[in-house]
């Protein structure tokens, strides 16, 4: 039977949200296709892992060594580009996160397998694999198809599948020897960092005014700060505005930054890239103001104002604190 | 540190992109692109700070900078910059062959060019802001046999390898070591770009940029383009919409008012 696979991500302990979201395609694919769903669990003392990945797929092949504890794309590169060759799954899926962008070109590249990357749907379409990806900051969207081929790799992006639950299907637990015989010469993880907390928080905010790129300058920050400041709310940023340092980076919303929930957030100059809207999507009310109709963040967005935050935002500031007088 | 131990050969690809997040985007009639003739092109921005991290290195161990493209006589604007911003030479690649190359075929493209070139150091953007592959970086450093790191936050040289930063998700960044020679594809933040210095662009102009195309590479016609790529564009268009938000119209104030009244509403203020 053939196999489509789906690479576990983990973290510190943790099995990370997308390799759920794999499995919720994987298994979609897997039934039209006719083929098992294999997950692969590549870590050191994972076993606890493998039981809930074979809650959700036929088998759990494991590959368990100390050299895999933390991910590291040279170690993962040979005892999955050893798996693939061996038994040759027609698909592979790999998050597109640090970890899957960091592994799945050079994986690709080794085994003479086309590769899509960051996509948003794929299907097999008679013989061919195909995939939606998009393009240009999310204004279009690509439907590409890629050579015909034995094997592919696409990598997933995060938050865009749901994880489901599902009868428990019992997939059976097998552990392949790993095929790693010295150490890793190239690359060496060395720890974990995490810049230190600042005084602000901004998950525990109820009201977060959020500016982006839109803003142009340092000196017009003010602007935003005042409408926070009439609204009692707390200033957030897209990563942009970290970037050029006018805001620590304990205030950037998205997947690299914070995933924040507050009852209204205000959106301001953000084009809305989904590294962005996936650590806010869920926030109760999302007012964005933008000059572009186009702009994707429209799309996450309940209410819209399409203009310039030079003029909207002033008079807004005007309009609550008139109200609280 | 001994300078002329330490010294450096870098070399940094860079791609000349349209910025596109406040422009109107249209898709051409054939359906496999957008319409670009009003589109603004500059350096990624991604690769604007691969640029900056090449030559902040070149400034501290010495040694040269060499900045490569794939792309057509307009990208030269873009290497000038690279240029102007402290790079020591600059390399196009170019071929009627080349139209149509995906990443993987970038990537083969910018290996024949590199493997006969003296390097230390490659620096990439992790990503192009417009096909976003986030692929040619770690093809190429597979292709040149080479180790690689994506997502760099922060470099320091050590004797024979590179201490580096590199980030995940959350906040969370991991420390790695690398030995050299590498390619480490930086992620947006790392540095602050320079601006271009007048003195820059007329130094600029005495620089070497030199073009070449398939057949000084030693490339088939087959190995890049449409060919030579794992992925072929069926068809391009607006992604459909599943929800939009309700757009407030009316005059500023109008406008101001209604969403006072939705905050109210939800008793927020
Ligand atoms: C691995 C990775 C992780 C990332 N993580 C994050 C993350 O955690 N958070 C994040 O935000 N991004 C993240 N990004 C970056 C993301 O892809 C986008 O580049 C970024 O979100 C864009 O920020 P922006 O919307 O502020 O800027 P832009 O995309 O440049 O948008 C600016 C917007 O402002 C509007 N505008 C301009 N002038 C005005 C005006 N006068 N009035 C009204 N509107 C105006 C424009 O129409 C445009 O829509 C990440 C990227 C990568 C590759």
């Amino acid at each position: 039977m053939k196999e489509i696979f789906v690479l576990a991500e983990h973290r510190r302990g943790e099995l990370r949200d997308v390799t759920f979201e794999m499995l919720t395609k994987g298994r979609e694919l897997s039934q039209k296709t006719n083929m098992d769903l294999t997950a692969v669990l590549l870590g050191y003392n994972v076993k606890e892992f493998a039981k809930k990945l074979a809650d959700q797929t036929k088998r759990v092949l494991i590959v368990d060594d100390a050299r895999l504890e933390n991910f590291n794309a040279e170690a993962y590169q040979k005892v999955l580009s050893n798996l693939i060759s061996e038994r040759k799954p027609p698909l592979t899926l790999i998050g597109h996160t640090a970890f899957g962008v960091d592994l799945a070109p050079s994986l690709a590249t080794e085994l003479n397998a086309p590769l899509a990357t960051d996509c948003i749907d794929v299907d097999f379409e008679e013989e061919k694999l195909v995939v939606v990806r998009q393009v240009y900051g999310g204004k279009v969207n690509v439907k590409a198809s890629l050579r015909k081929s034995d094997s592919y790799i696409v990598t997933l992006r995060p938050a865009t599948f749901e994880a489901q639950q599902v009868e428990p299907l019992g997939g059976e637990i097998t552990e392949v020897p790993s095929p790693l015989k010295e150490d890793i010469p190239y690359k060496k993880f060395i720890e974990y960092f995490e810049a230190p907390a600042g005084e602000v928080d901004i998950t525990a905010a109820d009201i977060l005014v959020s500016v982006g790129r839109g803003i142009k300058e340092a000196d017009n920050m003010p602007i935003v700060e005042k409408l926070a400041k009439a609204l009692g709310g707390v200033v957030s940023c897209s990563r942009p505005i970290v970037d050029k340092g006018w805001l620590p980076s304990d205030r950037q919303v998205g997947t690299s930054g914070k995933t924040v929930k507050p009852k209204l957030y205000i959106a301001i100059g953000i084009s809305g890239a989904f590294q962005h809207v996936s650590g806010m999507k869920n926030s109760d009310i999302i007012i964005a103001i933008n000059k572009d109709p186009k702009a994707p963040i429209f799309r996450a967005a309940d209410y819209g104002v399409v203009e310039d935050l030079f003029k909207v935002v002033p008079t807004l500031t005007d309009k609550i604190l008139e109200g609280k007088a | 540190m001994d300078k002329e131990e330490n010294r450096m050969d870098i070399i940094v690809c860079v791609k000349h992109v349209p910025e596109t997040a406040e422009a109107e985007i249209t898709v051409s009639p054939g359906g496999k692109s957008i319409n670009t003739e009003d589109l603004v092109f500059d350096i990624n921005e991604w690769d604007d700070y691969a640029l900056e991290e090449a030559v902040l290195l070149k400034e501290k161990l010495g040694g040269a900078v060499t900045a490569i493209t794939v792309g057509p006589q307009d990208a030269d604007s873009t290497l000038r910059k690279c240029l102007a911003r402290g790079a020591d030479k600059a390399i196009r690649l170019t071929d009627k062959a080349f139209e149509g190359s995906d990443a993987f075929a970038t990537a083969k493209i910018l290996h024949k060019a590199i493997k006969d070139l003296p390097f230390d150091i490659i620096l990439t953007g992790t990503q192009a802001g417009d096909d976003g592959y986030a692929q040619v970086s770690v093809v190429l450093a597979e292709l040149l046999g080479i180790p690689h790191v994506t997502m760099v936050k922060k470099v320091e040289p050590k004797e024979g390898f590179m201490r580096v930063n590199r980030e995940l998700e959350g906040g969370l960044q991991e420390v790695l070591e690398v030995k050299l020679p590498a390619l480490l594809a930086v992620q947006t933040g790392i540095n602050e770009p320079r601006y271009v210095s007048i003195m820059g662009i007329r130094k600029a102009r005495e620089k070497e940029l030199k073009v070449l195309g398939l057949a000084d590479l030693g490339l088939k016609e087959e190995e890049v383009g449409g060919c030579g790529s794992w992925i072929t564009v069926e068809k391009m268009f607006i992604p459909p919409v599943e929800k939009e938000a309700e757009i407030l119209t009316g005059g500023l104030d109008e406008v101001s008012a209604k969403i006072v009244e939705i905050i109210k509403s939800k008793g927020l203020v």
